[in-house]
């Protein structure tokens, strides 16, 4: 359909480059190194402020399960914040932090907790009471009941939450790289091209940034599938 | 009315005395679940509470357990108050809650990670234990892997793993088929005779509560009391065809169905006698 529309010049092969084109100007951009330079320094934001999300929102999400009144307070701001687009966040982190790479694995983190944090709260509160009145006669209680049995037992909708989570920073950071100029992201690059009326290099930026999804979100896949048939939720 | 005892020689290992509760339901009003229900169970004995549904057994086995804190009476073991859930009782549920990211040797050897106990000790008593109840080809899978009857066998090992007092059981073979259920009955006959275990078993089938008990406790429908005790005296190893068994099978099944009648009616909306439905 791509190929129709540019080969049949109905947009304007200026503007909409064919696979071709596209192909050719991504083969580029790969040899001479600059893409994968700058998918590089994404993947390294996307990896720091991912790590410190996941933290946080495990931390939160611990915190919101473990009463009704957290769960209330705290849970309903971590789900009404959800419901922002990260990047409504990166006036006030520019704010704080200027227009800095700062600012851009701010906006990634505030992006991607909540979908933790919710999943950790939601996985734990899941957890089978069958499993925890288990555990609890077989001499488990406090912080060993927690750890041995509630945990491991929340581990599949962790496991969810981060394949979530990771998906909201990955489009947190590429927004955020767009706007912060300066740096040297795969975002930044877009905005480069864009401002060069670089069709090709756009299409083929965004082609990268597509593929990089798919393949993380791929590795997820298989650490759900094996966290699942392990348990027997899945046939393995 | 009681005063509790000291702990001493002769004392009965678990005592329930006049334990009543009630639940509150989503309205706000509370249902009465118990009514002063009281037994003792001597040690070693094998004890079944048999009743209609509804009739607050397995609330007794939770009351026992320490997961569910009666509302009025006390439940004592060794003549001490049961305050909490604690390893000297272990339960079986019905559902064999086996923890599913755990290796059947894993879960077998839960309790004992929870007493402390060292790696090595671990793993062995974890194997003897799963050849106890014929497992010890499976200690390596995950538990769903296993059939129904094994999961519950795998169950009944984690339980005894840390050589418990008490076995508490819930109506343990409820969802089973006909022959696991009968292999099972075997393995808990067996087990109890070998460890001096004492048990209380929660049945609302009349036939294994006259197989496998000392003291069948018959209860009454909603709210719970002890309606009948039956004793069977009957050798082990036992058989239905036994007519001493017949006779008590026969015997608790007809005060069963007055039970169950009583229900029926009250869920009919009629009260009094009524001709009967069975």
């Amino acid at each position: 359909m791509w190929w129709l529309l540019s080969a049949t010049g109905a947009v304007g092969s200026k503007n909409l480059p064919g696979p071709a084109t596209v192909w050719t100007a991504l083969w580029d951009r790969i040899s001479n190194g600059s893409i994968p330079v700058a998918a590089s320094r994404s993947l390294i934001r996307l990896a720091f402020g991912m790590a410190v999300a996941a933290i946080l929102g495990t931390v939160v999400g611990v915190w919101v399960a473990s009463s009704q009144i957290v769960q209330r307070s705290v849970g309903s701001l971590v789900v009404g914040l959800q419901a922002l687009p990260p990047i409504a966040w990166l006036p006030l982190a520019a704010l704080w932090f200027g227009f800095t790479e700062r600012a851009v694995v701010f906006v990634v983190i505030v992006g991607a907790f909540p979908a933790v944090a919710i999943a950790t709260a939601g996985g734990i509160r899941q957890v089978s009471p069958v499993l925890v009145r288990a555990g609890r006669t077989l001499g488990a209680r406090g912080w060993n009941l927690y750890r041995e049995v509630v945990v491991p037992a929340a581990v599949p909708s962790y496991v969810e939450g981060l394949r979530l989570g990771w998906v909201f920073a990955w489009r947190s950071l590429m927004a955020s790289e767009l706007i912060v100029q300066g740096g040297k992201g795969l975002g930044h690059s877009l905005d480069r091209a864009g401002r060069h009326f670089d069709a090709p290099t756009i299409l083929a930026l965004m082609v990268v940034i597509v593929v990089i999804g798919l393949a993380i979100d791929f590795g997820f896949a298989v650490l759900d599938r094996r966290v699942r048939a392990r348990r027997g939720l899945v046939p393995a | 009315m009681y005063s509790v005892p000291e702990p001493q020689l002769g004392v009965p290992k678990l005592s329930v005395r006049a334990v009543g509760k009630s639940f509150l339901t989503t309205r706000a009003d509370s249902v009465p679940a118990l009514d002063s229900v009281s037994f003792d169970v001597a040690p070693g004995e094998f004890v079944c509470l048999l009743g209609p549904s509804g009739s607050g057994k397995s609330t007794v086995l939770n009351i026992l357990a320490g997961l569910v804190r009666p509302d009025g009476g006390q439940v004592l073991m060794d003549g001490r108050p049961i305050s909490g859930p604690g390893p000297d009782r272990a339960v079986l549920f019905q559902d064999p809650a086996l923890f599913p990211w755990m290796s059947v040797r894993a879960n077998v050897e839960f309790a004992l990670k929870m007493l402390g106990i060292p790696r090595e000790e671990r793993r062995g008593r974890a194997e003897s234990w799963l050849s106890t109840v014929h497992l010890s080809r499976f200690a390596d899978v995950q538990p769903h892997e296993l059939s129904g009857g094994m999961r519950q066998r795998a169950a009944l090992a984690r339980a005894l793993a840390c050589r418990p007092q008490v076995l508490l059981a819930d109506e343990p073979f409820g969802p089973l088929d006909a022959q696991a259920r009968e292999i099972l009955q075997g393995e808990v006959q067996r087990v109890w005779a070998e460890t001096g275990t004492t048990f209380v078993f929660v049945t609302h089938n009349v036939r294994e509560a006259a197989l496998l008990a000392d003291r069948v406790l018959l209860m009454s429908a909603a709210p719970g009391r002890l309606l009948e005790e039956y004793r069977i005296r009957a050798p082990r190893p036992r058989s239905l065809e036994n007519p001493l068994l017949s006779r008590v099978v026969a015997d608790i099944h007809d005060q069963l169905e007055l039970e169950v009648r009583k229900v029926v009616a009250r869920e009919t909306g009629e009260e009094g006698d009524q001709p009967g439905l069975a």
